[in-house]
């Protein structure tokens, strides 16, 4: 049996019939991660050690039959975004250079609490920002479909750690796309739940009224797994919604009778991948199938979604990155011994390219003279997307679209021109400025064997039922299954 | 609008960032380009819509007033390039 | 020509919370350096803040005290600048939409009262410290303490309706005592518990367009307020006079030379981008706590001065000094109550107990004399039991030891006689030790009465009570 090939539910299922232990199953994603990692490079920290002793401990929690849950010994990795206390937390900056947090993330801290077993941080793009997880500092995630290509970003390390099988699930963080773009590059599933469903407290802040972590895994039933030890109010971020918890798995009945689907017309536009569009047309058939009743809804600001994006999301992480100073942690560059060099300098060879122009996008955008032109435009344009979601929810449950115009590009393709590169978050980002749930199931794949990618929308805390569109959609196909051949 | 090279130094310099001449030209090349882009928001009439700063449905959660212990002193500074009695050392302030 | 001066205060409030603004770490003054530090305070990447409600109902119990609108709905925003004091390169605060704004504030100036306007109280957080070192090797570096970083603060902004020096000391001085009646802020300016900045302009007398102004910082006494509006207020005259234009700039009051001079201009002036803080959700006050606030105000420093002058007869500038602290006033007002005597309370409070306490430096928390000591006291004197000049010494005995009056009394020996018998006795001795004296008062040399008295009191050691041997004097000589 290949312990690797197993998803959450299987494994844990195995784990309390003590059929494998936790161990085991730890060493075998160790022995993986070593033998893909110089092709895949997923990861920026691999903690061998850490993971073995909370194997052992989840083990002999299943021997003396204390309580478990479904992740207790369930190894797993975090996006190198997440503190993790005690273990080198990066940002995939090098202006975080060796940093070592003195506090868990929340999401951390729960994954910790529930038993998991995490393997290592995640690569990823540069403080979240990039679709492509070429703004590593570190290194580029290759695809694991292909290797000359992206596996999306920015939680690009996630989602291919997932994809080679290097971990049975991963958390990630989506601010524009950042889960559900990776997902569908790399034939995944990728969540992004409700803004304020988890909580943001010690995730490293790109974009904070943006920001939502969700998990990587390899079928929806785990997505629901992973989402229930993670969702919930945290005191300690005072934006976390302050609602009950419910039982995602009660979702999971895979008939979509009487659901409405809604089909935004503004998604299906005038260069997108044919291949795409044929996958993504085949999949609505398929929920039609189910049971589920496709009805057009048009959501007609979302070609403002883009714009609206870069202005707010870099307002305020020019504003969440002026922590980095040199001061109390992280880099320093200090050559003339005055402090304004001191900030510049160390700021300046902290930071790469896309970090930087965003820095200036976005404090530019709020500078004298022009907040009321772009912030408070931007802000007020996110009302009115938003406002379209409302509306088009008063006549269906979920919305389906794709999840990315194309499949993954090729590395380089895109770094010449960040506008480009923008637009390939078209699709995913008006649901981060409304703040509402987003899923992208693996729904076929392109003539080059790519992966693409059904996103479904739903209203706000409703992740049950864009859980439940997910599922039966999956039950009735098996492109999650496939396996990339590395 | 359009940005200049003037524009992308003041932006630069109060982000605190020591741009080459290279990354001057390229960012204000490549801004200028996604500020065109942008641009579009304003075929829409907005007059009278309240910005939106925050998608979550609910109000500021409170704290109570209770001192918890802080961390301790060598976990505050054990991240920082240069420490000095105790404190965070910083290249002296010229006003 | 003749020029007025336009001066707007704003004050920075420390607010006696626990813990700070947006995390749990104590707000204690004086610890070693960095030990009140977490990693929300520090900024640390990932973290968020949480508001303190403690530091919300203080902010709107401060509002309601000086007759500000408590707005149900404010904004925290960010204000960014760089500075190593500064862990997260932003201050939270609020900017277009504070806690509360438009109330007032009467002061009470020797022409009479004056409304000054208050334009708005907002809530914030508070900066590290940046300390630097004596030695030749420090001369080039500052140290960062960060335990005082995020320690929550009120700003509160006044209208620019003052005119002179007298005034903005007047209105600092009644916003303080105000703080410190309400005990959400110490007041202590040496600290920097209560930190004031003063916008100062000047137009001719009659204009209405308001002077170009200098914004004055680095004030830490009241005094220094005085003095540095006052210079500030002449340099601008000077400049116009000479044909000259006022600059707006920051200017530092230096206090050993007793002038304000401009901050080197920094390298860019100012742009703080402000923007909503999308880590906090608006903050929404209910009436309910508006109401728990208001309905928990103490009685306000005017308000118990009034009420001093009227209840106790008492001049005014013994109420004002006598409501100078919340502590002075309860104990002033125990006093009374154990002796029935207002003014003569006043006066043993003002005259011995303040004098006694300040040269200590001392508080009257700290003062051991219980108002029913004072009352017994005043008793004694009122029954001739000991002279006023007597009491006085008691006074201070009382002070250092925290005896009863009559015990000190009798430790000392110094009952006052005044049985007639006993005085008549030796008034007698006296009389006849000086026969050629006691006939020239009978022949009309009235003013050896004097003596007469004198060579009683040497010879009671000064324990005579005056008005008795005055009485047996009369008889005896008369």
């Amino acid at each position: 049996m290949d312990l690797t090939s197993l998803t959450i539910h299987e494994l844990s299922e195995k784990l309390s019939k003590k059929e494998v232990s936790s161990v085991e199953v730890t060493n075998a994603y160790l022995k993986r991660i070593e033998s893909l990692e110089d092709r895949i490079h997923a990861f920026i920290t691999v903690t061998p050690e850490e993971a073995l002793k909370a194997a052992q401990a989840a083990d002999d929690r299943i021997a003396k039959g204390d309580k478990i849950t479904p992740l207790t010994g369930v190894p797993i990795s975090v996006k190198d975004i997440f503190c993790t206390k005690d273990v080198r937390t990066t940002c995939a900056s090098k202006i975080l250079g060796n940093f070592v947090p003195p506090y868990d993330a929340t999401v951390t801290r729960k994954l910790k609490e529930a038993g998991a077993v995490i393997l290592g941080k995640n690569n990823m793009d540069e403080f979240a920002m990039g679709s492509s997880t070429e703004n590593s500092a570190f290194y580029k995630t290759r695809n694991p479909w292909a290797l000359d290509r992206v596996p999306g970003g920015s939680s690009g390390g996630s989602a291919a750690s997932v994809a080679a099988s290097e971990c049975i699930a991963s958390v990630g963080t989506d601010t524009g796309g950042s889960i559900r773009q990776p997902a569908s590059c790399c034939g995944v599933v990728g969540l992004k739940p409700t803004y304020g469903r988890i909580s943001r407290f010690g995730m490293i802040a790109f974009a904070s009224s943006l920001d939502q972590a969700g998990p990587f895994t390899k079928d929806v039933k785990d997505s629901a797994i992973m989402l229930q030890a993670l969702a919930g109010f945290d005191p300690s971020d005072s934006t976390s919604i302050n609602t009950e918890v419910p039982d995602y798995s009660s979702f999971l009945t895979g008939n979509l009778k009487g659901l409405k689907v809604g089909i935004p017309k503004e998604y299906f536009i005038e260069g997108m991948d044919t291949d795409v569009e044929a996958a993504i047309r085949q999949s609505l058939e398929v929920l039609k199938d189910r049971g589920a009743e496709l009805v057009p809804v048009s959501l007609p600001h979302t070609e403002y979604a883009v714009a609206v994006y870069y202005l707010v999301a870099t307002a305020e992480a020019s504003s969440n990155l002026a922590r980095y100073d040199g001061v109390k942690y992280g880099l320093r560059v200090n050559d003339t011994g005055s402090l304004i060099d001191m900030y510049k300098r160390t700021r300046d060879e902290g930071f790469g390219g896309e970090v930087k122009r965003r820095i200036m996008l976005g404090t530019y955008s709020l500078s004298a003279g022009y907040y009321d032109a772009y912030y408070k435009k931007a802000s007020q344009v996110r009302t009115l997307v938003k406002n379209d979601f409302d509306e088009a929810f008063k006549s269906c449950d979920v919305i389906a679209t794709p999840t990315a115009p194309t499949a993954a590009f090729k590395l380089g393709e895109r770094v010449e021109d960040p506008l480009t590169m923008y637009l390939s978050d078209i699709f995913t980002i008006s649901c981060n400025l409304a703040g509402i749930p987003g899923i992208s199931v693996p729904c076929g794949f392109t003539k080059d064997g790519l992966p693409v990618g059904l996103q479904i929308l739903g209203k706000t805390l409703d992740e049950g039922t864009v859980l439940k569109a997910a599922h039966a959609y999956e039950q009735a196909t098996d492109w999650n299954k496939r396996k990339p051949s590395i | 609008m359009s940005i200049t090279k003037k524009d992308v130094l003041h932006v630069a310099d109060l982000a605190r960032l020591a741009l080459t001449e290279e990354e001057i030209n390229l960012y204000t090349d490549q801004i200028q380009r996604i500020l065109s882009y942008v641009e579009k928001l304003s075929e829409l009439d907005t007059t009278g819509v309240e910005p939106t700063t925050h998608t979550v449905p609910h109000k500021t959660a409170f704290r109570e007033d209770k001192a918890l212990p802080s961390l301790a002193q060598d976990d505050v500074l054990r991240n920082a390039p240069e420490a000095e009695r105790s404190c965070f050392k910083v290249p002296k302030i010229i006003e | 020509m003749k020029y007025e001066a336009v001066i707007g205060l704003e004050v920075h409030a420390q607010l006696l919370t626990d813990s700070k603004l947006f995390c749990g770490c104590s707000t204690k003054f004086g610890s070693d350096p960095n030990t009140q530090v977490c990693q929300i305070c520090l900024g640390m990447p990932g973290v968020l803040p949480v508001l303190n409600r403690k530091a919300v109902e203080y902010a709107v119990k401060m509002a309601l005290a000086v007759n500000c609108k408590v707005n149900h709905k404010s904004v925290f925003a960010r204000k960014n600048y760089f500075y190593p004091d500064l862990p997260k390169g932003y201050q939270i605060s609020q900017y277009n939409e504070p806690l509360t704004e438009k109330g007032f504030l009467d002061i009470d100036l020797e022409a009479g009262r004056k409304r000054i306007g208050i334009t708005r109280i907002h809530m914030e957080e508070d900066a590290g410290k940046l300390l630097h070192g004596e030695g030749i090797e420090d001369a080039n570096y500052s140290f960062v303490d960060l335990n005082r970083t995020g320690v929550p603060l009120i700003e509160i902004v006044s209208e620019p309706d003052m005119r002179t020096s007298e005034e903005a000391q007047a209105y600092l001085r009644a916003l303080r005592d105000i703080l410190v009646y309400l005990e959400i802020c110490s007041g202590n300016m040496e600290e920097g518990s209560f930190r004031c900045d003063a916008n100062v302009s000047i137009r001719p007398v009659g204009a209405e367009k308001l002077g170009t102004k200098a914004e004055l910082k680095n004030m830490n006494s009241f005094k220094f307020v005085k003095e540095a509006i006052d210079y500030e207020i002449q340099r601008q005259i000077d400049i116009v006079e000479n044909g000259g234009k006022v600059v707006q700039e920051t200017r530092l009051f230096d206090s050993a030379k007793g002038i304000t001079a401009s901050m080197r201009s920094k390298e860019e002036a100012h742009d703080y981008r402000y923007f909503p803080e999308p880590d906090l959700l608006p903050l929404f006050v209910e009436d309910k706590l508006i109401e728990d606030c208001r309905s928990k105000l103490p009685e306000l420093p005017q308000q118990k001065r009034e009420r001093f002058i009227s209840e106790y007869g008492i001049p005014a500038y013994d109420a004002g000094v006598l409501t100078a602290t919340k502590e002075l006033a309860h104990y002033y007002e125990s006093v009374v109550k154990a002796t029935g005597e207002p003014k003569l309370s006043s006066n043993w409070i003002m005259g011995e107990l303040l004098r006694l306490l300040k040269e200590d430096n001392k508080d009257v928390k700290d003062c051991p004399i219980t108002p029913e000591a004072i009352a017994s006291l005043i008793e004694m004197v009122k029954k001739g039991e000991i002279s006023g000049k007597m009491a006085k010494e008691v006074f201070e005995d009382m002070y250092k030891t925290g005896k009863a009056p009559a015990e000190i009394v009798k430790s000392k020996g110094m009952s006052q006689i005044s049985n007639e018998d006993e005085l008549g006795k030796i008034i007698e001795g006296i009389i006849a030790a000086n026969p050629e004296n006691a006939e020239r008062y009978r022949a009309g040399k009235v003013q050896l009465m004097g003596f007469f008295v004198g060579e009683t009191m040497k010879a009671t050691k000064g324990q005579a009570n005056p008005g008795v041997v005055n009485k047996i004097l009369k008889q005896k000589l008369g």
